[in-house]
């Protein structure tokens, strides 16, 4: 069981979730205390660790578009976040799914705040209205990665392929 | 059954004589470019290397291009810091191509590549950087990548499990108004799109108005594709493509020129005719929020942006600096220009340009992403409404989520820096 932490609209933007003047920040380990930075209420709980990991943001159409910025998938990786939406901008979706961020992808999606979600591979069930949405599979080159653990090992078996076979 | 234009590079790119939609595959790059980002790719290349045994090489250092431009120069110690680790990395692997801080040679990644020959017709070229879509304007394949794909790429030379996009196909017609641009051709195609009415799928654009548009037109609205989710927009290289590759991008040739097969199949196909458009704004807080001038003209604006990836080319500030000279920007507005690379302000400066934008009270900028993305530069004080050419308008996007950014194009943007609110430039000259 997941709980929806959050309840975001449409288009929410890389500039949302990672504005831009803590882009000079990087490292993976040090990006989550920036999560929605200009958000403080959700920005607090998330550094006080107020949101246990397993909790779910609830997007709407689109989320994750805009900027190439890694450091708005690394920074929810961070904490645990599990980001269920209608569907994702493709740039964040792929971002995600190479540093395994957990994305959902449920275009009929009917939950509020608060409400309790059981997740499975094809389904996402709204506990607290009892109404069962679908869950659509990832674009199939990125499953293959999600299988690997992420792409650094999937990059990293692949080279070590190529280096064997020289 | 034929090919698209991506379609066909991508068979190219992997050795193939044909590619579906829906194939995944494995291109070959020719072009990887990073940015200020590039010291993130660095960690997760090393990450890809460690415990392997093998030495962190680069692929090949010819064909990656390192560029500063998103915080020039530094605005603290750790982008300083990024910059340095970056030129360190470049040294160590012999990586030729490094555009640093320079007033000869350096500028916004999404000019320096054309204008210096890193982008090659037919060819796959991926950049840690959404707007990397822009480069589709001479005909490659070219699209925003995270830091973490790069690093594989780096390692491997090819970008991993790419599928195989569709299309959409875009037709322009007709002539453009005097003061409607192409900036206003492609708002006015994202608003009909909405923010993500192109996820997924490439743009293709045709007819007789692509045809007669120039290589820096094509720059504009191959590098806004993006914002109707696009994951590139291109146009079909053609005389235009070589003269650019020739004289400008310095290149010798041969070149790779091809097109989309006659009988190609497209997810779906627009027609726009430029002659009836008028100048389009995009409104806070998205880019797909687009309206005719007329719904927001009398808006009152505080400051005025001329330049980005987008719309700091030659022509742009052209067009900019023929409203301005002689006139004066609008006491409570302030006006910033950023030509795109160093080259440009070198010629805007020779064609007066800039002492037009002076003499009417612009401040004339260094060559970079300035304001665009609220790092440093220009940022916005609460409640405050900026007026610009740049690409996005998100919440917080100018530095300040209590402000306000409307998108537009150079003709607009001057005009509306002489009265201080949002001025329709093809009425009243």
């Amino acid at each position: 069981m997941a709980k929806i932490v959050r309840k975001l609209g449409d288009d929410i933007s890389t500039d949302i979730i990672y504005p831009g003047r803590f882009m000079a920040t990087v490292l993976p380990t040090e990006t989550p205390q920036f999560a929605f930075a200009d958000d403080a209420d959700l920005n607090g709980r998330l550094k006080k660790k107020e949101i246990a990991p397993g909790s779910v943001l609830l997007g709407g159409k689109n989320f994750g578009c805009g900027s190439s910025r890694e450091q708005a998938a690394s920074c929810l990786v961070g904490h645990g976040l599990i980001i269920v939406a209608r569907d994702f901008a493709r740039i964040f979706l792929q971002n995600g799914i190479n540093l395994g961020l957990q994305t959902v992808i449920c275009p009929d999606i009917d939950a509020n705040e608060g409400d309790e979600l059981e997740i499975t591979e094809t389904a996402v069930t709204n506990t607290a209205t009892g109404k069962t949405f679908k869950r659509l599979p990832l674009p199939k080159a990125r499953q293959a990665i999600v299988d690997a653990g992420g792409l650094i090992p999937y990059a990293r078996k692949k080279l070590l392929e190529e280096k064997g076979k020289k | 059954m034929g090919m698209t234009m991506v379609q066909k590079i991508l068979a190219r790119a992997t050795g193939q004589a044909r590619v579906n939609v829906g194939d995944v595959v494995e291109p070959a790059v020719r072009t990887a470019m990073s940015h200020e980002n590039g010291a993130l790719v660095i960690n997760q290349f090393l990450e890809v290397f460690k415990d392997t045994g093998l030495e962190p090489k680069v692929w090949d250092p010819s064909k990656i291009v390192l560029i500063f431009d998103h915080r020039v120069p530094a605005e603290s110690s750790k982008t300083a810091t990024n910059h340095k680790k970056i030129r360190e990395f470049a040294a160590r692997q012999g990586i030729p191509n490094l555009h640093d801080i320079r007033g000869d040679e350096g500028g916004i990644c999404h000019q320096i590549l054309p204008e210096n020959g890193y982008v090659h017709p037919g060819t796959v070229l991926v950049g840690t950087d959404s707007h990397t879509t822009s480069h589709g304007a001479l005909g490659a394949f070219a699209f925003g990548i995270g830091a973490t794909e790069m690093a594989a790429v780096w390692a491997l030379g090819r970008v991993l499990n790419v599928e195989v996009p569709d299309t959409i196909k875009v037709n322009v017609t007709g002539e453009f108004p005097r003061h409607v641009l192409p900036k206003d051709l492609i708002l006015h195609l994202i608003g009909r799109l909405t923010a993500e009415g192109a996820n997924f799928r490439v743009i293709e654009f045709h007819g007789p108005t692509i045809k007669k548009m120039s290589t820096s037109g094509r720059l504009v609205i191959c590098n806004m594709t993006v914002e109707a989710g696009a994951t590139s927009g291109i146009v079909p290289p053609d005389e235009e493509t070589v003269r650019y590759l020739r004289e400008e991008a310095g290149l010798p040739g041969p070149f790779d020129i091809f097109g989309p097969d006659a009988d190609a199949v497209y997810d779906q196909v627009i027609d726009i005719d430029v002659a009836m458009l008028t100048p389009q704004i995009a409104c806070p807080h998205t880019v797909d929020n687009v309206k005719p001038i007329a719904a927001v003209a009398g808006t009152k604006v505080q400051q005025i942006v001329i330049g980005s990836c987008t719309n700091g080319r030659l022509d742009d500030l052209a067009v900019a600096a023929g409203i301005l000279r002689g006139r004066k920007v609008a006491r409570g507005t302030r006006m910033l220009v950023f030509p795109a690379s160093a080259r440009i302000y070198q010629q805007a400066m020779e064609k007066g340009y800039l002492l037009d934008f002076m003499q009417a009270g612009a401040v004339v900028m260094n060559p970079g992403c300035g304001p665009c993305l609220g790092v440093h530069q220009g940022a916005l004080g609460d409640g405050e409404v900026a007026l610009a050419t740049t690409n996005r308008n998100f919440k917080g996007r100018m530095g300040n989520p209590n402000a306000e950014v409307y998108l537009c194009s150079p003709a607009v943007a001057a005009a509306s820096a002489v009265t201080g609110v949002i001025t329709d430039p093809t009425k009243g000259e």
